[in-house]
């Protein structure tokens, strides 16, 4: 599970109070069926990975991934054989003699995660570990860790800001907005039906985009004008809504299609396999994301057709989608 | 693992300590220098003041830190400026300038006794080059100008260390880019320190100085070596009263003067280099 | 420049060992040699000097306890400081730093009342109290800025391993900052080793080095101050070479 928002919003708190290392305010913790809320971090069954790995500089790689398996005073041959075997899972077999001084971050990263996992926990606890990574490095670590958490089959909840991150890692994503969930699903779920606006100009980058749409008469339900256009939408009482619509899930069309609006081009960025096209419509900046082949210019006008079944409502006033 | 009185329990004996040893010992002297046989009068302070040593040892201490102080807060300044811009051999040099800090003040003034002394290497040293025929005796009561000079070099020579390492410590918390963007900016060396070092270094300015103001009122074993009884100091004074004059209610009102007197400039001190809140790194 | 100020800062030692290291008649003769004889009469003649070795004795007790009594009453204040949000931290602060800003050697007056009364008056321990009380603020700042330099998450992923907070405390924290907090006890020994006037004025039997000194100035010989300067000067020498690392990183937590 991931606990996906921006920074700020509580997630880390969240997981804290979780972990036992912080206490709420109200309410109360349940591990596997268990209340653990008055347990210390020691008794809830959980191993954490840090942002910053917090390994510990004193010991060897050895003794940092042995450290909670000697705690729990385990027989020191299964120890041996515990962190021989996550070591190899990390592939960190070869650095087991070293200090957290002499390893590079991602090396440190590895001994982090191994020390979670030796200690075989109910929930492993990640708070943003793959932050400190640079990009290149975080990309290799994502894929590692997504394979090793699979394989180990342990519940884990991960908190980032990171929506690529959570789309890649999850199950399922919470997204968290000013210390509340406010949707929680599968991945692709969250990204074709995000919950609220909130979510939907959140996940993804270039986020979704917002427009005003009116509704066209009041005899007609169901109708709703954008740039003059027509599109069928939600049939509620209200004089307007929000229609939003995934920058890739835009179309150029030619000026005589009758569900293409206009868009006066502000920016073109090329990005190699695709170009970004910043427009303006009616005043409201609209992200697209087009085939790198195509180039307009800038002051250009293009006429934007959305995919029919891609178009999302959302209420004006309570932010809510709208089924 | 939230615990409401764990921090209090951690803090309890220091701030045992501290009423013991600190806040209770300096009420006791206020009291016994404004109480006597019977009850409160000023009489300790009258004949603190009355003897005729009491402005001499006052204005010698005054004197003395005033000639000291500000040598010592450029010479520091200086120092820590050359450290900090310095690549090669910085740890050997940062050694040797902080030797002082542990030397006491006795040993200071011994050390530059070894100097002054009539048949002292000064002495020495002037009759190899001719300059004296014989030597002078540069420590007795008709050369006060001599000891004052000794036991000025002598202080200076000893407490610009602690200033120094103050200086060195709150300058590593400057971050660099300062300083290079007022160079990109084109602000020369001396600008620089000018306008972006010692601004930024204030807090540490403050605290360098208020120690080193304190430690100048206290200032006692340093003379003892050099000037014997010829140069009265405040500190001297408590200590002779306390001890040999066994008046232990004018050693308090002694004690009181040095106290006023470090405190108000402590004020001074805070007031004049005060770094407004929003304006802190 | 740097060598100009390196030898001002130096020279004066020198001259000092070449005292020491000369006999009593090389001391008061004129003109003076710039260079020991390496002869140790000095030095042998102070001692041999009677009380002598008595006061060194005095002075290393008195200086071990002050370093004892530091660390363990402030190095708990230093870390509630550095770990804890609590009412009256800021008040608690204030209080240390303010002691700065006091003459604190005065305390030795009136403590020196208050030990009459309670019998430890003339005691090595009742002087010890009293250095402690010098060293203390260093002490709590110093372990302060220690324990601040360990991120707490490392004591977290301790907790999250199976440790409860003393475990934490002694197979994490404790390793990383035992360097640091000998660089500290060690500075609490050299401000008791070097302390003048409150060890003359609390002490008459059990006299410290520094306070046997400053009481036999006027009538001990020049090559008995000389020696016994050097024996003062010595060990402050090897004593701050062994916490220099320190010295600065715990001036800058003390600034602000």
């Amino acid at each position: 599970m991931v606990l996906l928002g921006a920074s700020g919003c509580g997630k880390t708190t969240l997981l804290r109070i979780i972990a036992g290392l912080e206490s709420p305010s109200g309410g109360e913790v349940w591990i596997g069926g268990k209340r653990v809320d008055h347990l210390p971090p020691r008794e809830r069954g959980i191993a954490m990975v840090f942002q910053n790995y917090a390994v510990f500089p004193h010991l060897t790689v050895f003794e940092n991934i042995a450290f909670g398996l000697r705690m729990s005073k385990i027989d020191s041959a299964i120890i041996d054989e515990r962190v021989k075997r996550t070591a190899e899972l990390m592939h960190i077999e070869s650095l087991l003699d070293r200090y957290s001084g002499q390893l590079s971050g991602g090396q440190r990263q590895r001994v982090a995660v191994a020390r979670a996992l030796a200690m075989e926990p109910d929930v492993i606890l990640m708070d943003e570990p793959l932050s400190n990574l640079d990009a290149l490095l975080r990309l290799e670590m994502r894929a590692e860790l997504k394979g090793v958490l699979e394989n180990s089959n342990t519940t884990t909840i991960y908190v980032t800001h990171d929506q690529v991150e959570a789309m890649s890692l999850a199950d399922r994503i919470s997204v968290m907005h000013k210390g509340e969930i406010i949707q929680s699903a599968e991945p692709v779920e969250v990204y074709r039906n995000p919950a609220t606006h909130f979510v939907g100009s959140f996940i993804d980058n270039p986020p979704m985009n917002f427009i005003t749409a009116h509704r066209k008469s009041d005899s007609e339900e169901g109708k709703w004008l954008v740039m003059g256009k027509t599109f069928d939408g939600p049939t509620i009482n209200t004089p307007e809504v929000k229609f939003a619509i995934r920058p890739e899930d835009l179309a150029i069309v030619s000026a005589s299609d009758e569900t293409g609006f206009a868009a006066t081009v502000r920016v073109v960025e090329p990005l190699g396999a695709h170009t970004l096209v910043t427009c303006n419509v009616d005043g409201t900046l609209f992200r697209v994301i087009v085939d790198s082949s195509v180039r307009p210019e800038s002051g250009e006008v293009l006429y934007l057709k959305p995919v029919a079944d891609r178009i999302r409502w959302f209420d004006s006033a309570t932010q809510l989608a709208i089924a | 693992m939230e615990n409401k009185a764990l921090p209090y329990l951690l803090l309890l004996p220091t701030a045992v300590f501290l009423c013991l040893f600190f806040l209770y010992p300096f009420s006791l002297v206020a009291w016994q220098a404004f109480v006597g046989d019977n009850g409160f009068t000023l009489e300790h302070f009258r004949s603190m003041t009355d003897h005729w040593k009491f402005s001499i040892s006052f204005w010698n201490t005054m004197l003395l830190a005033v000639a000291v102080v500000p040598i010592q807060l450029i010479l520091s300044i200086v120092m820590a400026s050359m450290v900090n811009a310095m690549r090669k051999g910085r740890d050997i040099v940062l050694y040797i300038w902080t030797i002082p800090l542990g030397i006491s003040d006795l040993a200071a003034g011994i050390i530059w006794l070894a100097i002054f002394e009539q048949s002292g290497f000064l002495n020495s040293m002037l009759q190899s080059i001719g300059v004296a025929d014989k030597p002078q005796n540069f420590l007795t009561y008709d050369n006060l100008w001599t000891i004052f000079l000794a036991i000025a070099l002598a202080e200076i020579w000893r407490a610009t260390a602690i200033m120094f390492v103050i200086l060195v410590a709150g300058m590593g918390l400057i971050p660099k880019e300062y300083n290079e963007a007022a160079e990109v900016f084109g602000a020369s060396r001396w600008q620089r320190l000018w306008r972006i070092t010692l601004p930024l270094l204030r807090p540490s300015l403050q605290t360098a100085l208020i120690l080193r103001v304190i430690l100048a009122f206290e200032v006692f074993a340093v003379v003892a070596a050099l000037g014997g009884t010829s140069f009265p100091v405040l500190m001297g004074e408590t200590y002779n009263y306390q001890f040999a004059l066994q008046d232990g209610h004018v050693a308090a009102a002694l004690a009181l003067v040095i106290l006023a007197v470090s405190i108000a400039f402590t004020l001074v001190i805070i007031r004049v280099l005060r770094v407004p809140k929003e304006a802190q790194i | 420049m740097t060598l100009i100020l390196c030898v001002w800062v130096l020279l004066p030692i020198y001259l000092l060992i070449v005292n020491s290291l000369s006999t009593p008649e090389e001391v008061i003769a004129f003109p003076k040699r710039f260079f020991p004889s390496f002869n140790v009469a000095s030095l042998e003649f102070f001692a041999g000097f009677s009380g002598i070795v008595k006061a060194l004795q005095s002075s290393i007790i008195v200086a071990t306890i002050t370093m004892v009594l530091s660390i363990l009453i402030g190095a708990p204040a230093g870390y509630a400081l550095s770990r804890f949000e609590f009412r009256g931290k800021t008040t608690f602060r204030v209080l240390i730093l303010m002691t700065r800003a006091f003459p604190l050697p005065l305390l030795a007056l009136p403590l020196a009342i208050m030990f009459i009364r309670t019998g430890l008056d003339d005691t090595m321990f009742g002087l010890a109290l009293v250095h402690t009380m010098l060293a203390l603020p260093f002490s709590v700042l110093i372990t302060f800025s220690l324990f601040s330099g360990i991120p707490i998450e490392l004591e977290e992923a301790a907790w999250t391993l199976g440790c409860n907070r003393v475990q934490a405390f002694t197979k994490v924290v404790f390793p990383l900052i035992l360097p640091g907090i000998t660089a500290s006890a060690v500075f609490a020994f050299v401000i008791s080793w070097n302390e003048v006037f409150a060890a003359s004025v609390l002490t008459i039997e059990n006299r410290t080095l520094t306070a046997f000194l400053l009481q036999s100035l006027d009538v001990s010989p020049m090559h008995l101050k000389f020696a016994g300067g050097f024996v003062l000067v010595m060990p402050a020498l090897i004593f701050i070479f062994a916490v220099r690392k320190y010295l600065f990183s715990m001036w800058g937590i003390a600034n602000r």
